[in-house]
């Protein structure tokens, strides 16, 4: 088979650049140590949130020094908590969110932020994030989740340290 | 010389049957898409939001699924009756496959259209993907099993025609246009083996209430299994004609025709073990299988690179043979006035645009930031929207004159239409993209929240608005002008030569090309191989965590339809 001298330069670019992508994301994952969403956040009987240590009264858990446990109920058309009330947590922290969904399948989106995952019901969705100074975000749904979709949203406060009340949440 | 339809009157009936579905639901589908541009913008609003999603199902559905496949089916025929030169086996058999699509797509848009008419009891806004436990009406899961299981018959009509000519022509290379139409019916057999189990083993009872829950990781997964390969099954054909009819356009002949079966087996050894990188921020399914989902992902840009290559290479051979010079000035030299031509031009171009912003999906952990948002339409409105709608609206000018024995009605009407399709989808994807990258979430009806403002990076939400409406209101107006452009030609008298349809052979004929690229077997079993690779553990995974028939009951769409009530039970559900 006749491939013309620019046809296997043009070949050998493409696979570089390939081949360069799939180093880029690997670098991202081992060096950077970009997290992914895995499944290493186990499964929930989505009938049964209320029987969960956790889901049952989902809120801000303190895990550690200066570490904390979000959990968050996705269901139509609200986040527990983050809708009638904001999630918050305490600036320079390392946050690890634990999400899932009571019902249908949701998105969970910190606005402006990789903050994002789906809500899977009968799945817990982790990822730990490292948080920087006070700040508000909004978080919304972006997976269509029913007629009211375009209404679930959310707020997340980030306070200073000292204002923050670990009483409130849920934990 | 008489053209395709002096030649083959029946097969040129079938191919007209398929197209006028598909041109139906073009329209349909445009004017849903204004509908949304203008409602999400917040420039007009004729419904409630709660109905965008009626609006939002039925434009997706008829646009990704019936127009292009339906396209699809016709040009396959054309393709492959034309390059074997026979006519196909049993026409009483391609009319089964057409009956049969076309009652599917009836059925799932009778489904989809009911829910913006309250009183009948019957819904189906569960968008294009239909993700369970979101349930919708049993006719719109009955109307898509019927239309997959026509696509198959449809493919065992092109396979019955190779296997005659086969025997007739025991030692001949595949023609390249039937090559092409087998391999990407092999890719779509393997494909739609997952949106099929997904509907017929666990949809369609569970909709009729048979059985009661679902495993929603499992369906999910089940379909993006073929959600992935499809987009390819929508390319495939403008790929066909980028290869075999763009070249003629241009004014030369394919540059490479064994690289172009290259492309197409890579194709389909590569389209489906890919599908999980629709999946990177899915819980329940771990890392190192969307690490090796994204690897296929990345090789597959091959493909597309070596098209690249190929397909400029060969309109600039043909810009040369018109007498066209230089480095950049032979780009003068090409037949800018002809609509087919500039029109697949322009999606080719838009392609490359499109392919760039696909290999940031494809980066699991960029993906992060665009995930869901308006970045994600406005990518694939640049590679389905434009290099396969675009293409084949202006594939249409070259190929329905053969198939109608009567000339394009207005060739200057023809170029409008191509630019402003052009024209639109520049606004509004660039737009979309920009959105995307401030959090702006897609499939919404609202993207205005009460509690937050999205920060733009350049320009303002407001100007991205714009974008959105205007070019959206372009591309319904270049979609009405092909409509009637088309509909006009057809009521032309007929004449001795309404198109030029001789298609020259490549510079680099099949005889150069290695033997083993025909052996159709040995690449259907790499394929096979590679999906079960990829697939096996993490549907294990899957059923593991939940079992086959899952723990999630339904949600039915029209249940929760009522948006004052949904809204007025929240401050019950919260508390």
């Amino acid at each position: 088979m006749e491939i013309h001298a620019y046809e296997k330069f043009w070949l050998a670019a493409a696979l570089l650049l390939i081949v360069g992508f799939i180093a880029t994301v690997s670098y991202g994952a081992v060096g950077a140590g970009v997290e992914m969403i895995d499944d290493d956040g186990g499964t929930v009987d989505p009938q049964a949130l209320d029987e969960h240590p956790k889901f049952s009264d989902p809120g801000v858990y303190q895990s550690g020094p200066n570490e904390y446990d979000v959990y968050v109920v996705a269901q139509q058309f609200a986040f527990r908590p983050g809708t009638a009330e904001p999630i918050e947590v305490p600036a320079d922290s390392t946050v690890t969110f634990h999400v899932t969904s009571a019902d249908v399948i949701h998105g969970f989106e910190v606005v402006g932020t990789n903050g994002n995952t789906m809500a899977i019901p009968g799945q817990v969705a982790t990822f730990t994030v490292e948080v920087g100074g006070p700040k508000e975000y909004g978080i919304l749904c972006n997976e269509y989740c029913g007629s009211a979709h375009h209404a679930m949203e959310g707020t997340m406060n980030v306070v200073p340290q000292d204002e923050f009340n670990g009483t409130k949440g849920g934990a | 010389m008489a053209t395709f339809v002096d030649r083959y009157p029946e097969e040129a009936s079938v191919v007209k049957a398929t197209l006028v579905v598909s041109f139906l639901s073009l329209g349909i589908g445009a004017l849903f898409g204004l509908v949304q541009a203008l409602h999400r913008t917040g420039y007009l609003r004729i419904l409630d939001s709660v109905d965008y999603y009626t609006v939002l199902t039925g434009h997706g559905v008829l646009l990704a699924l019936v127009f292009t496949i339906f396209f699809l089916m016709g040009l396959f025929t054309w393709a492959v009756v034309q390059s074997l030169e026979r006519p196909l086996p049993d026409i009483r058999l391609s009319w089964a496959w057409v009956g049969l699509t076309t009652t599917g797509a009836v059925f799932a848009a009778v489904a989809i259209l009911a829910g913006l008419v309250p009183s009948i009891d019957m819904s189906a806004d569960v968008l294009y993907t239909f993700y369970a436990p979101l349930m919708g009406h049993p006719l719109f899961y009955i109307g898509l099993a019927m239309f997959i299981v026509g696509t198959w018959l449809a493919g065992a009509d092109w396979f019955l025609a190779y296997r005659d000519w086969r025997g007739d022509n025991p030692d001949e290379r595949i023609p390249l246009q039937t090559f092409m139409v087998l391999t990407t019916m092999l890719m779509w057999y393997l494909a739609t083996l997952g949106v099929a189990v997904s509907t017929v083993f666990f949809l369609i009872p569970w909709s009729f209430g048979w059985v009661e829950t679902v495993n929603p990781l499992l369906t999910r997964t089940l379909f993006w299994f073929f959600g992935h390969p499809v987009v390819y099954f929508w390319l495939m054909p403008a790929y066909m004609l980028w290869y075999t009819v763009l070249p003629k356009l241009a004014g030369g002949r394919l540059f490479s025709d064994p690289l172009a079966r290259v492309v197409f087996v890579l194709f389909l050894l590569l389209s489906t073990p890919v599908g999980i990188h629709h999946q990177y921020l899915d819980p329940g399914i771990a890392e190192g299988f969307k690490f090796i989902a994204m690897t296929n992902t990345m090789f597959l840009l091959l493909p597309s690179l070596l098209t690249a290559f190929t397909v400029v290479a060969s309109i600039e051979h043909g810009a040369r043979q018109r007498g066209g010079e230089g480095y950049i000035k032979w780009l003068g030299a090409l037949p800018w006035r002809d609509p087919a031509f500039t029109g697949m031009a322009l999606a080719g171009a838009m392609f490359a645009a499109g392919g760039f912003s696909g290999m940031i999906n494809a980066g699991m952990n960029i993906n992060y930031l665009i995930h869901n948002t308006l970045w994600v339409p406005g990518h694939f409105h640049l590679t389905v929207g434009t290099a396969v709608a675009l293409t084949m609206m202006a594939g249409s000018y070259w190929l329905v004159p053969q198939l109608t024995g009567k000339r394009l009605y207005s060739r200057p009407i023809g170029l409008l239409q191509v630019v402003l399709w052009f024209v639109g989808m520049v606004l509004m994807s660039n737009a979309m993209h920009r959105g995307g990258l401030a959090g702006i979430p897609r499939r919404t009806a609202e993207p205005q929240y009460q509690n937050f403002e999205f920060s733009t990076m350049l320009g303002s939400v407001e100007e991205i608005q714009a974008g959105i409406a205007l070019g959206g209101t372009l591309l319904f107006v270049s979609a009405v002008l092909f409509l009637f452009n088309i509909l006009l030609s057809s009521i032309e008298d007929p004449i001795e030569n309404p198109v030029d349809d001789s298609l020259p052979a490549p510079l680099s004929g099949a005889s150069g090309s290695p033997v083993v690229l025909d052996n159709l077997r040995l690449w259907t079993a790499i394929a096979v191989v590679l999906v079960i690779l990829a697939y096996t553990l993490p549907l294990a995974g899957i059923v593991g965590d939940a079992g086959v028939w899952g723990d999630v009951p339904g949600v039915p769409v029209w249940v929760s339809g009522n948006l004052d009530a949904a809204l007025a039970a929240l401050p019950e559900v919260i508390a």
